[in-house]
């Protein structure tokens, strides 16, 4: 499956074995010794001051500049054997893109990641790398500290967006083959992206009124700012792709009726829309979201401008927050941003099983998140207008670790008490979303609700149709979905020349 | 984008719209719905589908007029265009050969209701339409229940009924006078709510059109989530038709109330910064 760490294809050896034995890298390799690359410190990104911050939606990381950039590239060792590469999902090819920084040529850089990426200042800001390409990055084994690739990432695609000279590659001639994409999250613009390069016809189909999937509905602009986004759309209209946006594939047509209006191949990238609950007595309550609720309210439809934008989000004084992940940190902070005198996380594992990018709760912490670790709620209770007021928790202590790998919480009796809440939301994770399955016969959903694929194909049980990201892994991540959508466009663009 | 077609009110209050959906007419049943977006700032917010014709590549929502989203479609005209139509959604009523179906209607649901008498009657039933309104004049479409409808009935209260025992007092009625195999009900929360208890302890099916505040519309946030039976659905895609003696109304009508000072805020402030001006003569 994806998420093995592979070895690297022997291609890719070859490529990054040739961009390694090219005269300015060996030049460059030689203009500062390692040594000196392994005293540099580590660039750090210049962040708004926590409680300034933590009152707006604008963005947390300003970015680095131009020179911290080219320092932190210097600390790049180029390795012969590029660990890096082996840690991300898309097999980037780090090392030149890196050194192609410390040359200044920033603009070449930004095309050298496009070549496997075509998010990246979405994937700079996002990716989780400490346990992806900096996990492995073999300066980390020599000194601790990896070298900052995703800041750098995000510095050349920023660098290349702002100043307005975004490249926009040759598409092949029109093959006049019709693809039809479903959903239009990181995974669907990636198809929509490659096989529009390809000469295909691509349509792109959404439910929403926005494109972006989760990027726009649910990462909160203070991480990743809209206008990134829609650079990121404008680009693929360029290529030619259309977008249909309200419409939602399964309810005004199926794959079958697109089928007969001429659509030749299929990329299904629905995500995994369907928020979980915990079924616990009082779930109903009025001020109990899920996570979707909550930041689809104010990230899609703006509530943090109410009244100005119609729609109205509850403004909790109290607020807590179910959950350990990237969701629950973005729902916890937004809570905060949105006036709560106290917003906290309750998470039921210990600080060390939160699967939350490292830096989101370093960030959370900073800006003044309580956390209440190793806690379960078990009930709500209401006030005389079915408001929740408040939750009985129950405390967890750790056992033996489970599937996950992770160690598995057990309550401990009687060590019930009362929290005093009046806004929760739910953020304990999203299945698959089912409504393609129910009304597309013949195409193979797994017991988790997911969509079946092929996973060298990502070929569904139905001809021409393929299937990628969280549809079908569940929540994943957005490199995930990005690596999934490229191996459905290369073996797309086979099914559509075949 | 989606064109406006025509807009125009059909008794005080109550309006109707007709927007072109060229894709959504070739697929939308009797019970779906629609979500629309007044404006770009606007709401999204879920209303029936009254009607649709293929030939004209349009749908036709009936609204009443209650907070801002509602006030904004009621000023759209004819050529003018809304953000976000997308449909249909939800689940269609179940339409099959009952025997004899009362379907019972307030406001907006006399409107909802149609598609559904009709369907109705076309697979073959009796139906009975029974329709309430506070005052005579508030009632419409009255001529197109009639043509599908074996018995039309209606309750208003100018004078005759008691206003707290509206229309479960003509329902009682009719359903002494005939024998009903199924009821359907569309309206406000309370109406469908009252015909579900006046037919509880007569144990006639009873199915309403639930009306929990929504955003997406698909199932992907959960806001319509209500209680019914033993389980808790999303209105959204598991309804919105649901077995009224199933359903948990006392969740459903705080549910609805629970953004009340917001909508109040939010009316106030559209009248005061943005509705326009110039107070343009109405149309009709
Ligand atoms: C709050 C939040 C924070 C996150 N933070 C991170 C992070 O920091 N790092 C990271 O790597 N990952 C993060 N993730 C996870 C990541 O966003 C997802 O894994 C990724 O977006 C999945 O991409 P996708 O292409 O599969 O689909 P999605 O992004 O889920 O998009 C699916 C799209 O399909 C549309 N759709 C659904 N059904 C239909 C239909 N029937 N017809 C038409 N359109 C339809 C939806 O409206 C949606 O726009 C986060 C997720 C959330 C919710
Ligand atoms: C499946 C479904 C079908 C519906 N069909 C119709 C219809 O055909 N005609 C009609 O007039 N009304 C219908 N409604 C109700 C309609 O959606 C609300 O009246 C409308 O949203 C009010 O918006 P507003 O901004 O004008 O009022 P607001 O001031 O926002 O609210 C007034 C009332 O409307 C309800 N409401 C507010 N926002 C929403 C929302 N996003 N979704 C649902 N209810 C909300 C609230 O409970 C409140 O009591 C339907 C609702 C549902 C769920
Ligand atoms: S895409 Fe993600 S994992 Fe790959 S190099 Fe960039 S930040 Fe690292
Ligand atoms: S492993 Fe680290 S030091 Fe080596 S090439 Fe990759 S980023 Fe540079
Ligand atoms: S409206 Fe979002 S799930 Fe039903």
């Amino acid at each position: 499956m994806g998420e093995d760490r592979k070895q690297l294809s022997p291609e890719l050896k070859e490529q990054l074995r040739k961009a390694f034995n090219e005269e300015w890298r060996k030049e460059l390799r030689k203009s500062i010794p390692a040594k000196e690359r392994m005293k540099m410190s580590r660039q750090d990104m210049p962040q708004r001051e926590p409680d300034v911050r933590n009152k707006d939606f604008k963005e947390v990381n300003q970015g680095l500049t131009k020179e911290a950039a080219v320092k932190e590239a210097m600390r790049c060792l180029d390795c012969a054997n590029p660990q890096c590469v082996r840690g991300c999902p898309v097999g980037i090819d780090i090392p030149s893109f890196i050194k192609l920084i410390e040359k200044g040529e920033f603009s070449e850089s930004a095309r050298k990641i496009k070549e496997t990426n075509s998010l990246p200042a979405v994937c700079g800001r996002v990716c989780p790398q400490e346990t992806q390409c900096e996990e492995l990055c073999n300066l980390k084994k020599a000194t601790g500290v990896p070298v900052a690739i995703g800041n750098l990432e995000r510095f050349v695609s920023d660098y290349e967006r702002e100043g307005g000279k975004v490249h926009v590659p040759e598409i092949s001639v029109s093959t006049g083959r019709k693809v039809a994409v479903i959903g239009s999250g990181p995974g669907g613009l990636t198809v929509a992206g490659e096989l529009a390069r390809k000469g295909h016809k691509v349509t792109v189909f959404e439910a929403l009124h926005v494109p972006g999937g989760v990027l726009v509905y649910g990462i909160p602009e203070f991480r990743l700012p809209n206008d990134i986004l829609n650079a990121e759309v404008d680009y693929l209209r360029k290529l030619g792709v259309e977008f249909r946006m309200n419409f939602v594939v399964g309810m005004t047509m199926t794959i079958e009726d697109l089928r007969k209006e001429g659509y030749d191949a299929f990329y299904i990238g629905t995500g995994a829309g369907l928020p979980n609950f915990m079924g616990i007595p009082g779930e109903n309550l009025i001020g109990i979201y899920s996570a979707n609720e909550y930041l689809t309210r104010v990230n899609l439809m703006r509530a943090n401008q109410f009244p100005k934008y119609d729609t109205p989000v509850f403004l909790g004084k109290k607020a807590v927050v179910l959950g350990g992940g990237n969701v629950a940190m973005d729902s916890v902070r937004t809570a905060q941003r949105l006036g709560a005198e106290e917003a906290t996380i309750v998470y039921r594992r210990s600080r060390k099983e939160m699967p939350a990018r490292a830096e989101e709760v370093h960030h959370a912490e900073e800006e003044g998140i309580k956390f209440h670790f190793l806690t379960n709620p078990i009930r709500y209770f209401s006030d005389e207008n079915n408001r929740v007021k408040a939750m009985e928790c129950i405390q967890m202590e750790l056992g033996e670790p489970d599937s996950s790998g992770r160690r598995r919480p057990i309550p401990i009796e009687g060590s019930e008490f009362i929290m005093e809440v009046d806004l929760v939301v739910v953020s304990i994770g999203n299945s698959p979303n089912p409504l393609i399955g129910k009304v597309t016969p013949g195409l193979k959903i797994g017991k988790w609700g997911n969509v079946e694929v092929d996973w060298n194909t990502m070929a569904t049980s139905l001809d021409g149709v393929y299937a990628g990201g969280d549809i079908v892994r569940g929540g994943a991540t957005v490199i995930l979905a990005m690596g999934d959508a490229r191996v459905a466009a290369r073996e797309m663009h086979k099914y559509l020349s075949a | 984008m989606a064109k406006i077609i025509d807009r125009k009110r059909l008794v005080p209050n109550i309006h109707m719209i007709e927007i072109s959906a060229p894709d959504i007419v070739k697929r939308c049943k009797p019970g779906q719905f629609v979500i629309l977006m007044p404006d770009e700032k606007g709401e999204r917010i879920p209303l029936s589908l009254a009607d649709w014709d293929e030939k004209r590549g349009s749908i036709t929502c009936v609204f009443m007029v209650v907070g801002t989203s509602t006030q904004k479609l009621s000023r759209l005209r004819s050529g003018d265009d809304i953000p976000v139509c997308v449909g249909p959604l939800g689940k269609p009523a179940e339409i099959s050969k009952f025997g004899t179906v009362l379907c019972a209607a307030g406001c907006y649901g006399i409107g909802a209701i149609y598609p559904i008498a009709r369907a109705l009657k076309q697979a073959g039933n009796t139906v009975m339409t029974l329709v309430d309104a506070k005052a005579n004049y508030l009632i419409y479409w009255e001529d197109r229940f009639k043509e599908i409808s074996d018995k039309y009935f209606v309750s208003s209260r100018d004078g005759f009924f008691d206003c707290k025992d509206y229309i479960p007092k003509v329902l009682k009625d009719v359903l002494k006078d005939n024998k009903i195999d199924r009821v359907i009900s569309i309206g406000c929360t309370y109406l469908m709510y009252t015909c579900s208890e006046a037919t509880r302890p007569l144990n006639i099916d009873t199915y309403v059109h639930l009306n929990p505040i929504m955003v997406d519309g698909t199932g992907m946030c959960g806001a319509c989530r209500l209680k019914v039976g033993d389980s808790t659905q999303f209105a959204c895609v598991d309804g919105p038709e649901f077995d009224g003696h199933l359903v948990d109304w006392n969740e459903l009508f705080y549910r609805r109330k629970s953004y009340f000072n917001d909508e109040i805020r939010s009316l106030c402030y559209w009248e005061r910064e943005e509705k326009p001006r110039k107070m343009t003569k109405e149309k009709r």
